[in-house]
């Protein structure tokens, strides 16, 4: 294939700007190759983050054509239809530099979700004995693959409009926690996530869902600490 | 997007619409001759257009609710939103026939 | 949005669905039967059911819409919590105010 792609990269931080840069187009190729492409062979100044370029780690998240993706993961050919790609980092996190965010927000809020273990025993007690078919466990499971890559914090509406909110990924952790029979902080978490940055404050717009690389449904999870709190509420187990 | 927009909408018409039922606190003759100031074509333009957003943000709140406390498969949930669509638009036709 | 505002938010939609139906049912049959000022009030004037169902209705309207412009609010404009509160308050208490005084001129006979 002798055709060439018209790539649009973003260079700089916050105020920079789109640059433009012809790469050779390859079969299978994966925007991820498009970016390693220039680095190595046009601007070895280009600062973007990858680390297994096999859809495992989450680390090459980058906005594509408007959408946050995995780039080892976007085929050229199903993105680039007119041969034009635009990438830049990913939204709604401040730029360090090109394609590089800085992920301290996103996982800032993790803990301030408390998306943390609190454990009840200590290693003197007996292994804690988990049916992985109860409900809690099912619902913990289908929630619990997250590796953090940031692609729906950077799809979210809310998170674009309310700056504090803590945005699905740190909100369907806490969901795996509250389903987790060993875990002891379910008051305390329920409490952190009824405020004004919770999970109320999503709307079930399900770009999270949608674009999610895991297939994950944080619109789910967060439909059911809504759920949670609410009854926690009602009974006077935390406040508003 | 659509259910914030007909919300605001509606949240922004409401007052008129109380205000002018409120003319028959002086008397009926009010409201009637306000009735017939509503029979022009403009303001059924208008009325429909109302009665749509209402639908709107009914079936949007209604997809809300059943995403929020039901458990819903993915698809279902598209499956619902075509509905719910569709029956704003068979809402609307059929006011449009009624006026 | 917090807790107890949500609760709030989604009891009063729950409560409204039904009443939301039976209002455009009502639209409906007004607007076919081309009835006028004269036959709708005279059907409402006196009447205890249609005073708590457009009642209930409106107290449902004014919690719901207050918190919903509080949201759009909060996350569209720059105004603080305090502030977009405030709002939510007052609209409140427009809505609600002018919406029972329409029940009232519809209904007290």
């Amino acid at each position: 294939m002798n055709v060439e792609l018209a790539v649009s990269l973003w260079r700089g931080g916050a105020n920079g700007r789109y640059e433009t840069y012809r790469v050779p187009q390859r079969q299978s190729q994966t925007v991820l190759d498009v970016v390693t492409f220039v680095q190595r062979h046009i601007d070895p100044t280009l600062s973007y983050r990858f680390a297994c370029r096999v859809g495992v780690c989450g680390s090459c998240a980058m906005t594509v054509n408007g959408k946050p993706r995995w780039t080892c993961r976007t085929h050229v050919a199903k993105v680039a239809a007119s041969g034009k790609l635009e990438i830049g980092p990913l939204e709604n996190l401040p730029v360090i530099k090109d394609l590089t965010t800085d992920m301290r927000p996103f996982f800032e809020k993790w803990q301030q979700a408390n998306g943390v273990f609190a454990p009840t025993k200590t290693r003197q007690d007996d292994i804690a004995q988990i049916r992985p078919d109860t409900p809690a466990r099912m619902a913990a499971d289908a929630a619990i693959e997250c590796i953090n890559c940031g692609v729906c914090y950077a799809a979210c509406d809310t998170v674009r409009w309310n700056s504090g909110y803590l945005g699905p990924a740190a909100l369907t952790r806490a969901w795996t926690l509250v389903n987790d029979a060993r875990d002891g902080g379910n008051t305390a978490r329920l409490q952190a996530i009824a405020g004004s940055g919770g999970c109320h404050a999503c709307h079930s717009h399900q770009s999270c869902q949608e674009l999610c690389p895991q297939a994950l449904n944080p619109t789910a999870a967060i439909a059911g600490l809504k759920r949670r709190t609410a009854t926690a509420y009602l009974k006077g187990e935390i406040t508003a | 997007m659509l259910h914030r927009i007909s919300g605001l909408a509606l949240a922004i018409f409401l007052p008129f619409h109380f205000l002018a039922l409120g003319l028959a606190l002086e008397r009926d003759a009010r409201l009637a001759s306000f009735l017939r100031w509503t029979d022009q074509p403009l303001v059924k333009v208008a009325e429909i257009g109302l009665v749509f957003l209402f639908t709107v943000h009914l079936l949007g709140g209604l997809r809300i609710l059943v995403i929020e406390n039901l458990a819903w498969r993915d698809e279902q949930k598209q499956l619902a939103t075509f509905a719910a669509a569709l029956s704003a638009i068979i809402a609307l036709a059929f006011l449009v026939r009624v006026f | 949005m917090n807790v107890r505002l949500y609760i709030w938010q989604r009891a009063t939609a729950a409560i409204m669905a039904p009443l939301v139906l039976v209002h455009i049912a009502i639209i409906f049959y007004a607007a076919r039967g081309g009835l006028s000022a004269t036959d709708i009030l005279a059907r409402t004037r006196g009447s205890i059911a249609w005073a708590a169902f457009y009642g209930l209705f409106v107290l449902a309207v004014s919690i719901h819409a207050s918190i919903g412009v509080r949201n759009v609010l909060s996350e569209w404009s720059p105004l603080s919590e305090r502030r977009t509160d405030a709002c939510a308050v007052f609209i409140g208490i427009v809505l609600a105010g002018l919406g029972l005084r329409a029940v009232a001129a519809v209904v007290v006979p």
